[in-house]
């Protein structure tokens, strides 16, 4: 077991691997971390600072896609969170009382856990196919969200917010542990548990499940939900960092990251088999190869074809059938397959 | 090879020699031979997983054959793909109809053969050819109207027509009937007389015995990847049709107790009794009741509604009349969930589509319905899994003996074996299981009647559905006959044999057959 699981990591791992030394070659500062008022700094360190929005919400993707749906909803989710948390924060007397701020927080989740228990119940009860059931809410939940900030960017000046994203606890950043409780909450939930395994009979096989007594209904619903609670978690975060509720640009296209760093991680969008270790990697290689970006100075004309590139890259790298087409060709002398019918 | 190859005086318009089709692992056709001959009606006959529809996808070009030749109108072919087929000639009707529903009729009836006028489509030519084509085969609807506004019947028969616009020397039907009732069956066979006497060969392949008889001038058996034989549908009577299609595997099987003479006892309350049990338009009101201990035994052909009962016993289907009882309390079970509730298991005839989750292991299938039963938070332990997996893969001679086997790599056997080992780990007091041995090899087939009579012996209440007609009157103390949707009869089991059975299923006449007995 052990060894398959180090199997399938090994493509993802590489990729990721390979990045950071091509980094490390162009600039060597790449790898370093200074050490400031007992605070550790560095490009390795931004990359797990910076990840953690996309790290929630990958993490909520990898379940729903398990059950072989999606969530499209995932940026405009961040969006409302963040919209209701900020407006919540500036309509207080006390921005920077702890009361305040974790009120807002709870808020902005709870409303986040609604909104995806929503997505629940369209995929789940009404039968909704998933791409179209949350694409009603990527659409819908902008315009929330700039309803709830009145279409205006919401600014705040609170410290203890700002400190979520921006804050160091012993020396590492804040937002790193918000993802390492996240992973760990997650891969507990799903693994110590029964649900990891019911969740990929469901995704695999969702009739087969049903004859066998899986209540389905219940799986995907709450795989709804815990995205939308993590989309809700990662727009807290994000606004936590620019201290701001944009509606139009918190969690911008976040989904096609979280689906991306879901496949580069090894699960399949075909649903079943997951793997939460797989996802981490894969986030750290999206957030690692933006930070390449910045970090190799690539003009921003010419960014998007380059991000491009490499992840065509490294997806093809990852290709069992491309892999197996190589080592084919470089080892083949199979003769052509002679049909026994002559023209 | 065999040197059966040789061109005849005579070409027929498809003439397939020494036809054998091999997926990963599986023989699917093996040395089959087929000739259709202009101007005749051929069905081709057999149960599930003889071959048919493998032999049917090596015509049209959907598979490509391992070995063996395809003469179409007397010239050696080979197809790559369907469009190779229909270009030779052989046009095919699927089961489901494959048109467009959202275009026009005339646009699906010429669809790839639109007529032209400089590069552009000449709708009037188009609605012209159409209307012609359909009226040939005496159908007069508006061209223009849409697909999906009509019956399946119609659509079929558009279906027919479009097949017809290449000049196709053969024409393959694939269970067009299935979906039809009486009338438009009447109406398609029509057309089907009308083609073959204008010398189209026409091959047809249907479940429904009756209609074998109605419409064809020859027939092919094939039974396990296998050609039996090709004979004049006049020569051949219904009974004799069944036995060569059921075939029998004596052997190694009869080495089996006849666990079908073991006496049940009927006094008390049966473990679950439905009375009229139904679903409109799926299964006519029946009345079945199982005992502890008793292995109740569906017998029918596919299509019979034996399938469609255990289903809405199950609650797969939810039934829409009738009442059912587990153990004298009422219950309404309409869902699986109830059923398992009430200690009710069941296992699919389809093993891919409804039973192994493919990319799990084989200790996590087994374990699915333990756990499913449970709910998600309350997870087995580990070593309460592993005791449970090893004591089933041991029992059932699973193998491999591997647990962290993916259940995909196994052999049909061994993943029925699993399936029956998941249903079984949920300890039930009924276990319903449908075609269990379908499609898998006589060890294993031996192996899981052997269990299912060990445990009906132990005091489990066992419905169990088999093609096989044998397998059933070994087995089971209580055999209850299916045909065309409705149960037809009741018989106790060691008093009658196979050739019994044949003739109460193949029977004509849709009365109550006279050695029917009413067990109390």
């Amino acid at each position: 077991m052990r060894r398959l699981v180090r199997q399938r990591l090994f493509w993802p791992i590489a990729a990721l691997l390979t990045l950071i030394v091509v980094n490390t070659i162009a600039r060597p500062s790449f790898i370093s971390v200074t050490v400031r008022d007992g605070q550790l700094y560095g490009p390795l360190l931004d990359i797990l600072r910076n990840s953690a929005p996309l790290m929630l919400v990958a993490l909520g993707m990898t379940i729903v896609i398990a059950t072989r749906g999606i969530d499209l909803s995932v940026g405009a989710i961040m969006a409302v969170s963040g919209a209701v948390a900020l407006t919540i924060i500036a309509g207080s007397p006390s921005p920077d009382d702890l009361g305040t701020v974790l009120v807002a927080i709870l808020a902005g989740i709870a409303v986040a856990l609604v909104l995806g228990l929503w997505n629940g119940f369209l995929v789940a009860v009404v039968g909704i196919q998933p791409i179209i059931a949350t694409l009603v809410l990527m659409l819908a939940g902008r315009g929330v969200a700039l309803l709830i900030t009145g279409g205006f960017i919401t600014t705040i000046n609170s410290e203890p917010y700002r400190f979520l994203a921006q804050g160091y606890v012993f020396g590492l950043p804040l937002a790193l542990y918000v993802s390492l409780v996240a992973i760990a909450i997650v891969a507990v939930v799903e693994r110590r548990t029964a649900l990891g395994v019911l969740t990929e009979s469901v995704g695999i096989n969702p009739e087969a499940s049903r004859l066998a007594g899986v209540r389905s209904r219940g799986i995907v619903w709450g795989a709804y939900a815990a995205s939308g609670l993590l989309a809700g978690l990662a727009g807290i975060l994000y606004s936590s960092n620019i201290s701001a509720a944009d509606a139009n640009a918190a969690g911008l296209y976040i989904e096609l990251d979280a689906i991306l760093a879901v496949v580069l991680g090894g699960t399949s969008l075909m649903g079943g088999k997951f793997s939460i270790a797989g996802t981490v990697v894969g986030v750290f290689t999206i957030q690692t190869l933006k930070s390449t970006i910045t970090f190799l100075g690539v003009p921003p004309a010419v960014s998007p074809l380059f991000l491009a590139i490499i992840v065509v890259i490294v997806v093809l790298i990852q290709s069992p059938r491309l892999r197996g087409g190589i080592s084919r060709l470089a080892t083949s002398s199979r003769a052509p397959k002679t049909p026994e019918v002559v023209r | 090879m065999t040197s059966h190859g040789t061109t005849t005086a005579v070409t027929h318009p498809v003439e397939l020699r020494g036809i054998t089709v091999e997926f990963p692992g599986v023989k699917a056709l093996d040395d089959v031979d087929l000739t259709l001959r202009a101007g005749e009606v051929h069905t081709l006959m057999g149960e599930n997983g003889a071959g048919k529809s493998t032999l049917i996808k090596a015509l049209t070009g959907v598979y490509p054959i391992t070995a063996g030749t395809i003469g179409v109108r007397g010239v050696p072919r080979e197809f790559r793909s369907t469009a190779d087929a229909q270009a030779a000639g052989v046009s095919t009707v699927y089961q489901e109809v494959n048109l467009c529903p959202n275009l026009s009729v005339g646009e699906n009836v010429v669809l790839g053969h639109e007529p032209r006028r400089f590069g552009r489509i000449d709708w009037a030519a188009l609605h012209r050819d159409a209307a012609r084509h359909l009226a040939s085969l005496g159908v007069h609807i508006d061209t223009r109207s849409l697909l999906g506004s009509h019956s399946i019947a119609v659509q079929q028969l558009v279906a027919i027509a479009r097949a017809m616009v290449t000049d196709a020397a053969v024409l393959v039907l694939d269970e067009p009937t299935s979906s039809l009732d009486r009338t438009e069956v009447e109406q398609l066979f029509a057309v089907i007389r009308d083609l073959r006497d204008r010398g189209v060969a026409i091959l047809f392949v249907t479940h429904f015995l009756d209609q074998v008889y109605e419409i064809s001038d020859r027939l092919t058996v094939l039974r396990n990847g296998r050609l039996v034989g090709e004979y004049p549908a006049a020569e051949l009577p219904r009974g004799e049709l069944i036995s060569l299609m059921i075939g029998r595997e004596l052997d190694e099987l009869d080495a089996l107790s006849r666990s079908a003479e073991r006496t049940i006892d009927r006094t008390g309350e049966p473990v679950l009794r439905s009375r009229g049990i139904g679903r409109r338009g799926v299964l006519d009101p029946t009345d079945i009741e199982v005992f502890d201990g008793e292995v109740v035994g569906l017998a029918g052909l596919l299509g019979s509604g034996r399938t469609e009962l255990v289903r809405l016993l199950f609650g797969a289907d939810r039934p829409d009349s009738g009442t059912t009882t587990v153990r004298g309390a009422s219950a309404r079970i309409g869902s699986p969930r109830q059923a398992i509730d009430r200690r009710i298991a069941f296992s699919s005839e389809d093993r891919r589509a409804e039973g192994t989750i493919s990319d799990l292991t084989v200790a996590e299938n087994i374990i699915l319905g333990i756990q499913a039963k449970r709910g998600a938070l309350r997870k087995m332990r580990k070593a309460e899994q592993d005791a449970i997996v090893d004591e089933y893969i041991r029992a059932l001679g699973v193998r491999p003996a591997d647990p962290q086997a993916l259940i995909r790599n196994l052999s049909g056997g061994n993943q029925q074996k699993v399936l029956l080992a998941r249903s079984l780990a949920t300890a039930p007091q009924l276990i319903i299981l449908d075609e269990p041995t379908r499609g898998i090899d006589v060890g294993a087939k031996a192996d899981i009647q052997r269990k299912v009579a060990e445990l009906a012996e132990q005091g489990l209440a066992v419905v169990f559905i088999s093609s096989e007609l044998e397998e059933v009157v070994r087995l089971a103390q209580r055999i209850v006959v299916m045909r065309d949707r409705r149960k037809i009869g009741e018989l106790t089991s060691h008093d009658i044999d196979v050739s019994d059975l044949v003739e109460v299923i193949a029977q004509e006449s849709p009365e109550t057959p006279d050695h029917v007995e009413n067990v109390a």
